[in-house]
């Protein structure tokens, strides 16, 4: 019998006002145990997707199951609980900026759990040395590099072990080495933890080095998935554009313009910008 | 076609004023509400007192240099103006009753609470407001941890405690600094200071009221402070706009409010 989905989402349609609808009828399904990436250009509502998953937005319909949860059915109460078993990575870290290296990764030990200070320590050094910045634990968030810093905030929310990690785009801003480092720790904690990952990203290469399954997103819908060697294949003109970056394609190079001619005739768009000032010499 | 024009600038401009008002009613509904919440969870301030405690140092202790400066300025003023009107009527020696009740029933309250204002508040809306732009309050909303109940309340709590205690400081640091002025450099006796000072000025209703109001005033800049950096735009522009809003609308409340609660408390000497 095949396992139950850790994330399951069924027609689900989103938008933040009644005239800017964000996704329409997204439907996916995450194993327990897979690195899933979902991927496509900014804006393309993925974050939003994740913010779903993680009961911050309610969805204006379709049904989402969390860990077992309906997510729309669940009260602020029952939210954080859902979120007591979910580790969020943030696009750049969001540590805390007034607390150590050592107090941030603590600092949901301390919150949620009535540890002996000693053994929040230990614990603390062996998610530190996981990300291999167990020498750094007594440093403020000031003085990391970018690397470093969303590393100790893989560790902080790797704390409580949880059982569904929501990476938002876990590679942005970093050196190639640090990309490296973030990529492989995604997939060996993964698998060491027995974790299920869901990565947002729309760095091409690290995002298919490490996920088993991905999901292209494009204008609030999903429209291919696969593993990633199928996408690598794949026919389809939105996934060719994203992988192979090409400039045009499905998604247009040039921004919805009127006629070049009656611009460059000056009865265009631009005759309707403000007159620049008069230069006085 | 000048008629239609002008209508429809008319309507547009109706819209506007009535969108504005009614995003401002909006926007105090959720002050209010916001307000209510910071009080159902404060039970982590009290509980963990230790970080109400470490936010009195950083909104109360920090504040002291301004404050204890600033109160010594005013009362030395204070001496000087006070000692040049009373002496036309021969009544100098009442320079210690008018500094002490000058001070205590509104300087030391409205000037701590002004300071108070620009030098904590603004502090409290911009750390939190940045706070909210590099998405630390959304990390601790996904670990589960509340950050009104975290990060707000004991703020909050800690301006409140510490607002009236800076006002105390103030008045007395502005007593010292009329008493230097009056009786060290122009000679007023020094008998005559205090124990006029001493018999005049009433527990109750000068000091308890002066209390009181600065008690309001702490919960006023505070609330405000707060519910301004929570509600900030997490941009640049965002935090330093609800600074500013921090600074201009504590001191108008704090204005009005002592206005309205110095036309409540004090009946010109009927109650006496």
């Amino acid at each position: 019998m095949a396992s139950a989905p850790i994330v399951e989402i069924e027609n689900v349609s989103f938008g933040y006002d009644a005239g800017r609808p964000v996704l329409h009828g997204v439907s996916l399904r995450i194993e327990p145990g897979s690195v899933v990436g979902i991927m496509g250009q900014s804006g393309c509502g993925k974050t939003t997707l994740l913010r779903i998953i993680a009961g911050w937005l309610k969805a204006g319909a379709g049904r989402t199951r969390v860990l077992g949860e309906a997510v729309e059915g669940l009260d602020s109460k029952g939210i954080f609980a859902l979120r007591r078993k979910m580790g969020m990575l943030f696009q750049f870290g969001a540590l805390f900026t007034d607390m150590t290296v050592f107090d941030n990764v603590a600092f949901q030990m301390r919150e949620h759990t009535d540890l002996p200070a000693d053994l929040v320590s230990d614990l603390v050094m062996l998610k530190l040395e996981a990300v291999g910045l167990r020498g750094a634990a007594q440093l403020m968030p000031s003085a990391l590099s970018g690397g470093m810093a969303r590393r100790v905030a893989l560790a902080r929310s790797i704390a409580l072990d949880p059982r569904l990690m929501l990476y938002d785009e876990p590679f942005t801003g970093l050196d190639p080495i640090s990309l490296g480092v973030i990529a492989r720790l995604i997939r060996t904690l993964n698998d060491s933890l027995g974790q299920t990952s869901i990565v947002v990203s729309h760095d091409v290469e690290e995002c298919f080095g490490i996920v088993d399954y991905v999901y292209f997103v494009s204008a609030g819908r999903i429209v291919a998935q696969g593993k990633p060697q199928e996408m690598r294949r794949s026919g389809e003109a939105f996934v060719k554009q994203f992988v192979r970056g090409e400039p045009d394609g499905p998604i247009p190079f040039h921004y919805p313009a009127p006629g070049y001619e009656a611009d460059l005739d000056g009865a265009g768009a631009l005759s309707s910008l403000p007159a620049a000032p008069a230069i006085h010499g | 076609m000048a008629e239609r024009t002008l209508l429809a600038g008319l309507r547009q401009w109706l819209e506007s004023l009535g969108h504005m008002a009614s995003s401002k009613i909006w926007r105090l509904g959720f002050a209010a509400r916001f307000f209510v919440y910071i009080l159902l969870h404060s039970g982590t301030a009290f509980r963990r007192f230790g970080l109400t405690i470490r936010e009195i140092y950083f909104a109360g202790v920090l504040s002291l240099i301004i404050i204890l400066v600033s109160g010594l300025f005013v009362g030395m003023v204070l001496g000087l103006q006070g000692y040049d009107t009373l002496q036309r009527y021969g009544s100098s020696e009442a320079l210690g009753i008018l500094v002490a009740l000058s001070l205590v029933r509104e300087l030391g309250p409205v000037v701590a609470g002004l300071l108070f204002a620009s030098r904590a508040g603004s502090a409290i809306t911009a750390e939190i407001g940045l706070m909210k732009a590099t998405e630390q309050i959304a990390a601790m909303e996904m670990m589960a941890v509340d950050p009104i109940a975290r990060v707000v309340a004991p703020r909050f709590w800690a301006g409140v405690i510490s607002m009236p205690l800076l006002a105390a400081l103030f008045s007395a640091m502005g007593i010292f600094g009329g008493y230097l002025v009056g009786v060290q450099l122009i000679g007023v006796d020094e008998g005559a200071f205090w124990s006029q000072m001493q018999s005049s000025v009433d527990v109750r209703e000068d000091i308890m009221n002066g209390v009181i109001k600065s008690v309001v005033f702490g919960v006023a800049v505070t609330w405000i402070a707060v519910f301004e950096g929570y509600d900030a735009p997490p941009t640049a522009e965002g935090v330093s706009g609800a600074t500013t809003r921090t600074v201009v609308t504590s001191s108008l409340a704090i204005l009005a409010l002592d206005f309205v609660l110095t036309a409540l408390m004090f009946t010109g000497g009927n109650a006496r």
